[in-house]
């Protein structure tokens, strides 16, 4: 072949160049000539020259699985590998045509989700990613090319949902796989990335088209008392709302990403199965400290954590919390120039904002725990501790500057309305910003609105993902609040019934093993009765310090968790 | 195995001004994120190293981010495998085309059929494919051997090397280096011998002759290792 080429007879070059550029109704005598020459060109995959033989290779490298049967399918694949491991300059050229068949052509997008589609998928992947493996075990070097060509191939956010799904699913094929443990991190981290790139889009102007004179807490309670109707779920009408509850339907980008964290639900799950968690959940945990805890109020890509949570509470929590704390620990925040200084300062705001939401959201986090994080982590510190005791709650809070004014209007009246009921103290003067969604005074000094409006694991809004979230999430509905609502049926009563419900929901009563020292006991007695309705103000100092940082939901559990 | 050295180097390492709080740690990044890559300045792939520092103070370089530089002193292990050097590495494919081994276990190289000399023909036994020389029957290539090869040449960005078998010395690694013994300890007899009756085999001859241009190229190689530093 290669010598009719230095000789200038080129017409049998060209002819087997046309053959590959036939994908279209190719007869038993077509198949057998490409796969001959297919198979011929394996063989000869030294004598192919990057120069001279740039239009062959640049038709085998646009040959597309997905055209093709199984006999040329596996012809093409073994053609790659041997062009891979041939030299060194056709390495990048071969990984990056496999990685392009991680999406399938236009006209089988639409058949994807059919049989044929399914069938057809599965057959190239399974030769695309074989290859990728044969790739890598005669060139070592192959995964590190392979990690930075599918990071840079990912489709973009305006790309097909069909598209990205799959391309996604193949990502995670790859960490799962047989090279996961190369290039497992890199895909967890680009995964994460293009979560948040979709997350950002969606504004949350779309999320947050409510009445501004409903609160919070009714707009929630208002989502529990619905069912969501499956048929309802299958109408295409943009933005489609009932009595307060949205859920993003018509949104283009809500619908990718909603599939996506499907797909990401779905592997943390099998990695939990495979006993591979720990693994994925370092990358992971970093992925999100890097991107997730910085990004601006991101709505719907940190309940990836929220789920790997869930999964292993017990150990993968604490590393959590852990890593949380120093950030907001960094002690030499003074000393760094402003502009890290103001960065620092976000990334504090950001992990309390994530801390305190994920204490108040996770149903798995028994309040035991809570507690012995909270203890372990930061009232180990004795400053710490008792900082925290003689904290001047209610001056800070009567304060001239007043700072219950620059937080959200909903949460104040629910805090006071709180406190009053459980007799911390009373604010006299009146909140003039009744009605408001977020005060005017809070975007001047929260400083982007970072200070009102941003609780890391509101209510989940994307409705297929929906159903892994659900069942370990803790709505406004099921909390039971220190005060008697007159409109609520259920009344709060007394000790036992609370303690009860407590155990009904997971959230025992706690207890204390380890009570190191004497000094520790009389805090310990304390923080024991936070779960229960306190009764008198000087316990609820650290109740209430405690809640400041978070949503005001996780209080208690109802006696009635009937909504789930 | 040729293509490794040990180098001393006298560099300096501009840092980003955020890591002038651990600069230790920030030098030590430096050269983490150049391990397997193969640096012209060095000339070589760098494998591993160990830094230090003599001088606290750094250079402040003027510029919008003021980079400043810091004198260091390592000493460095680097692969830098170069035309006509002899190579081993462990063959993790063959074909009836090509030889595929890894060197090092990271870098790949490639024996395709015109370099790979005549003696070795392609079989397939019982399934699995060896290539087997015709003079010396215990003589094999397969799957897991380790063999020793000529560098053709060394693509630098994916360090992929271009090898050959066609010189008398190459092949498995084991095979030669039992051979060589067996040759000496022979050729040692026959040297005894020789007094005695000059009746010298033609094999032996080709062996010892092996044996000479191996001795040759050893010699040539402590040359060129002490040129290179």
């Amino acid at each position: 072949m290669s010598c009719d080429l230095f000789q200038g007879d080129t017409e049998a070059y060209d002819d087997i160049i046309g053959n590959m550029h036939t994908n279209v109704r190719l007869n038993p005598d077509d198949v057998a000539m490409l796969v001959t020459i297919l198979r011929g060109l394996s063989g000869a995959v030294s004598y192919i020259d990057v120069v001279h033989h740039r239009a062959l290779l640049s038709s085998v490298c646009g040959m597309s699985l997905w055209n093709y049967g199984p006999d040329v399918m596996d012809a093409l694949v073994e053609l790659v590998v041997s062009l891979a491991a041939s030299s060194g300059k056709f390495v990048d050229l071969c990984l990056d045509m496999l990685v392009s068949n991680f999406i399938p052509p236009y006209n089988f997008l639409e058949i994807l989700k059919q049989p044929r589609g399914l069938a057809k998928k599965d057959q190239v992947l399974v030769r695309v990613h074989s290859a990728l493996k044969g790739i890598a075990d005669l060139v070592p070097l192959a995964p590190s090319r392979l990690e930075q060509i599918v990071r840079e191939r990912v489709p973009n956010v305006f790309a097909k949902e069909a598209q990205i799904v799959v391309y996604v699913e193949n990502m995670l094929m790859l960490a799962g796989g047989e090279m996961g443990h190369l290039v497992r991190d890199a895909m967890i981290f680009e995964l994460v990335n293009r979560l948040v790139d979709l997350d950002v889009d969606i504004g949350w102007d779309e999320v947050l088209q409510d009445d501004p004179s409903k609160g919070i807490f009714e707009m929630e309670l208002n989502d529990m008392a619905r069912p969501v109707d499956e048929s309802e779920m299958e109408m295409e009408e943009p933005q489609r709302e009932y009595s307060g509850r949205k859920v993003l339907w018509g949104n283009v980008v809500a619908q990718k990403l909603d599939t996506l964290m499907v797909l990401t639900f779905d592997h943390l799950q099998s990695c939990y199965q495979s006993g591979r968690l720990d693994q994925v959940f370092k990358a992971l945990l970093q992925s999100f400290q890097s991107t997730v805890l910085n990004a601006y109020k991101s709505k719907f890509a940190q309940f990836v954590m929220f789920y790997a949570f869930h999964l292993t509470p017990k150990i993968v929590g604490h590393n959590l919390l852990v890593s949380f704390l120093k950030s907001l620990q960094a002690p030499s925040i003074r000393k760094i120039g402003g502009r890290a200084n103001m960065l620092l300062m976000h990334c504090r705001m950001s992990a309390v904002s994530y801390l305190a939401s994920y204490m108040a959201r996770a149903k798995f986090l028994s309040a035991s725990y809570v507690t012995i994080i909270l203890e372990r982590s930061i009232l180990a510190t004795p400053q710490l501790k008792s900082q925290l005791c003689k904290m001047p709650l209610e001056q800070i809070f009567k304060h001239a500057l007043n700072p219950l004014e620059v937080c959200l209007p909903s949460i104040v009246e629910e805090f006071l309305r709180q406190c009053d009921a459980a007799q911390l103290f009373r604010v006299s003067g009146t909140f003039a910003f009744h009605g408001l969604l977020e005060s005017d005074l809070s975007r001047a000094f929260g400083g982007f609105e970072r200070l009102d409006l941003f609780f890391p694991f509101d209510p989940y809004l994307l409705k297929k993902s929906d159903k892994f979230i659900r069942p370990n999430f803790i709505y406004w509905s099921m909390v039971r609040t220190t005060y008697d609502d007159e409109d609520e049926d259920e009344e709060v009563t007394s000790d036992e019934d609370e303690a009860e419900a407590g155990v009904s929901n997971g959230r025992g009563p706690m207890s204390f093993e380890d009570d190191e020292d004497g000094e520790d006991d009389e805090f310990d007695m304390n923080l024991n009765k936070m779960s229960i309705t306190p009764r008198n103000s000087s316990m609820l100092k650290y109740e209430e310090q405690h809640r400041k940082m978070q949503m005001p939901s996780r209080i208690r559990p109802s006696t009635s968790p009937e909504s789930l | 195995m040729e293509g490794l050295k040990v180098s001393k180097a006298e560099l300096m390492v501009y840092l980003h001004p955020s890591k002038s709080k651990n600069v230790t740690q920030a030098i030590d990044n430096e050269f983490s994120s150049m391990l397997f890559k193969y640096d012209e300045t060095f000339d070589g792939v760098l494998l591993a190293y160990s830094a230090s520092t003599k001088n606290e103070l750094g250079k402040i370089l003027p510029g919008l981010n003021p980079y400043f530089g810091v004198k260091t002193q390592a000493q460095l292990l680097l692969f830098y495998p170069k035309p006509d050097m002899f190579l081993e590495g462990k063959v993790v494919k063959l074909g009836e085309h090509s030889i595929h081994i890894i060197v090092l276990g990271f870098s790949s190289a490639t024996i395709i059929e015109e370099d790979i000399r005549e003696e070795f023909t392609h079989k397939v036994k019982h399934g699995e494919e060896v290539y087997a020389s015709t003079v010396n029957r215990r003589h094999k290539i397969e799957v897991g051997t380790i063999v020793r090869f000529q560098v053709k040449s060394f693509d630098e960005e994916i360090l992929h090397i271009s090898g050959s078998l066609l010189q008398p010395h190459t092949g498995s690694v084991s095979w030669l280096d039992k051979h060589a013994e067996d040759a000496n300890a022979e050729s040692n007899i026959k040297k005894r011998k020789g007094r005695e009756a000059d009746n010298i085999s033609a094999s032996v001859d080709e062996d010892s002759l092996s044996l000479k241009t191996d001795h040759k190229n050893r010699k040539s190689k402590k040359h060129s290792k002490g040129s290179s530093r």
